[in-house]
């Protein structure tokens, strides 16, 4: 059974369908990568596997857990999803450390000493170990994407979503972040929205393209980037190869 | 016939406009308690409650801040008791305030909360984090750092309203100035005079104490100092 099943999901809002019947599976500590073009649904599909805009039909299951029956308690069960955030969202009155460490705490009902070292580790994970008392103010965009990843991280996660984790940043700062992303890969399963195609080929398990609110391909990166079988995978990954790049 | 500078008259009155001034401070301590804590769970109730729930805060915070403080009061104290309900001065003048601040600081507390990127709740929920967690651990603690300039401003308004319980004979600062005025009508300027120093001085030192405070729990990053 695959640790996350997403069955037939479809989604609108107003009379716009954004989503209209998706599916995939993922296993343990494996790396899903979706790309496709803007409006095309993917993080409204990250939003509706963690119930934060929960969808109109279709089921999602975690674990052999239904998340989208209402009888489900959605707060255990975010628990075991982490998300990163394109615009990071920490929590501005919190420092670094406590940002890690308040999911642990308020939710995880962990001990507050207790907590701050796992924050600490999480932080010094992402490489953040001299900024752990700095406001998210007075952190850098790479650096508070990784506070978010550390954020996430701490939690234990069975499995990490990535909304468009670099897209908010300076070209500069992505280096730093995808790193970090690398370095989970095989350790915790990730699905990741983004525009990076060096990651997407050097890192995901697997590519999943969508446009128009489907899932029109998917394979593994080898075979979508030089041997895509649908016409709109093929000119996609030729536009948008051209200006990412490979890195 | 003294002047109308009788300072010798009017320090043998000390004992009894200190004695004022006691239920003075009373008042505004029990006002903005309680119009802290209910207008925090108005604004709460506002923003994040049930649409039922939330119109009948809107209304009532309508309502509230269209009834002049004195008709608030002759309400809770004279009106009440027509239908069984008895407070004494003191209480009904507590209520009066605290009522009417809530509904003030209700639209403080509302414009911090919407002032909170959307996107913070949802990372707390997230994490896992209960629609209440998420209230109390996220949104609450910055919603009243940053309610601290309007509170302020709330706190000495109702500060110096506490004067309207003279009213309904609340036995406070005003009251008693008031009794001596009419003891002594020689001492009417030097006494108002001396009360209105009293509460200038009250209300200097509030919001001296409570711009330390601000400074003090400032977020980094909401900095609202402008260098000139």
């Amino acid at each position: 059974m695959a640790m996350l099943d997403v069955k037939n999901i479809h989604k609108s809002y107003d009379d716009n369908e954004i989503l209209r019947g998706v599916s995939f599976t993922m296993e343990k500590e494996e790396t899903k990568v979706i790309i496709g073009p803007s409006g095309t649904g993917k993080s409204t599909l990250l939003r509706c596997i963690n119930q934060l805009s929960p969808p109109d039909a279709g089921e999602v299951w975690l674990d052999g857990e239904e998340i989208t029956n209402p009888a489900t308690n959605i707060n255990k069960i975010r628990e075991k999803i982490g998300f990163v955030f394109q615009d990071f969202n920490l929590f501005t009155h919190l420092t670094a450390l406590r940002n890690v460490s308040i999911g642990l705490e308020k939710v995880k009902g962990m001990e507050k000493e207790t907590a701050r070292k796992r924050a600490m580790d999480e932080l010094c994970r992402v490489g953040l170990d001299a900024q752990t008392k700095q406001y998210p103010a007075q952190l850098s965009g790479g650096q508070k994407q990784r506070v978010g990843i550390a954020r996430a991280l701490a939690m234990d996660p069975d499995i990490i979503l990535f909304d468009e984790p670099t897209s908010a940043l300076d070209p500069e700062l992505i280096g730093d972040v995808l790193d970090v992303m690398k370095s989970l890969c095989g350790k915790v399963a990730m699905l990741v929205v983004t525009h990076e195609m060096g990651f997407a080929r050097n890192v995901a398990d697997e590519i999943i393209f969508m446009e128009g609110g489907v899932i029109v391909e998917s394979g593994p990166p080898k075979e979508m980037f030089t041997n895509a079988k649908t016409q709109r995978a093929k000119e996609f990954l030729g536009r948008i190869g051209a200006l990412y790049g490979g890195g | 016939m003294r002047g109308p500078l009788a300072l010798d008259t009017l320090v043998e009155s000390l004992p009894q406009l200190m004695d004022g001034l006691k239920y003075t401070l009373g008042l505004t301590a029990f006002g903005i308690i309680l119009g802290t804590s209910l207008g925090v769970l108005l604004a709460v109730g506002r923003s994040y409650g049930t649409r039922i729930l939330s119109i009948i805060i809107m209304i009532y915070e309508k309502v509230i801040r269209g009834i002049p403080l004195l008709v608030l009061f002759f309400l809770i104290y004279f009106g009440l008791p027509q239908i069984g309900i008895n407070f004494d001065a003191f209480t009904a003048a507590i209520l009066g305030l605290g009522l009417r601040s809530s509904a003030y600081q209700a639209q403080i507390y509302r414009g911090a909360i919407n002032s909170i990127p959307e996107g913070q709740i949802n990372a707390a929920y997230a994490l896992g984090m209960s629609k209440f967690k998420a209230i109390r651990y996220i949104i609450l603690p910055q919603v009243l750092r940053l309610s601290i300039p309007g509170w302020s401003n709330e706190f000495t308004i109702l500060l110096k309203d506490t004067s309207l319980a003279f009213g309904i004979g609340v036995i406070e600062l005003m009251r008693q100035a008031r009794y001596i005025q009419v003891r002594d009508p020689d001492l009417v300027l030097i006494v108002f005079l001396f009360i209105a120093l009293i509460y200038f001085i009250l209300v200097f030192s509030a919001n001296k104490t409570l711009r330390y405070v601000e400074k003090r729990y400032q977020m980094a990053g909401y900095q609202s100092e402008v260098h000139r």
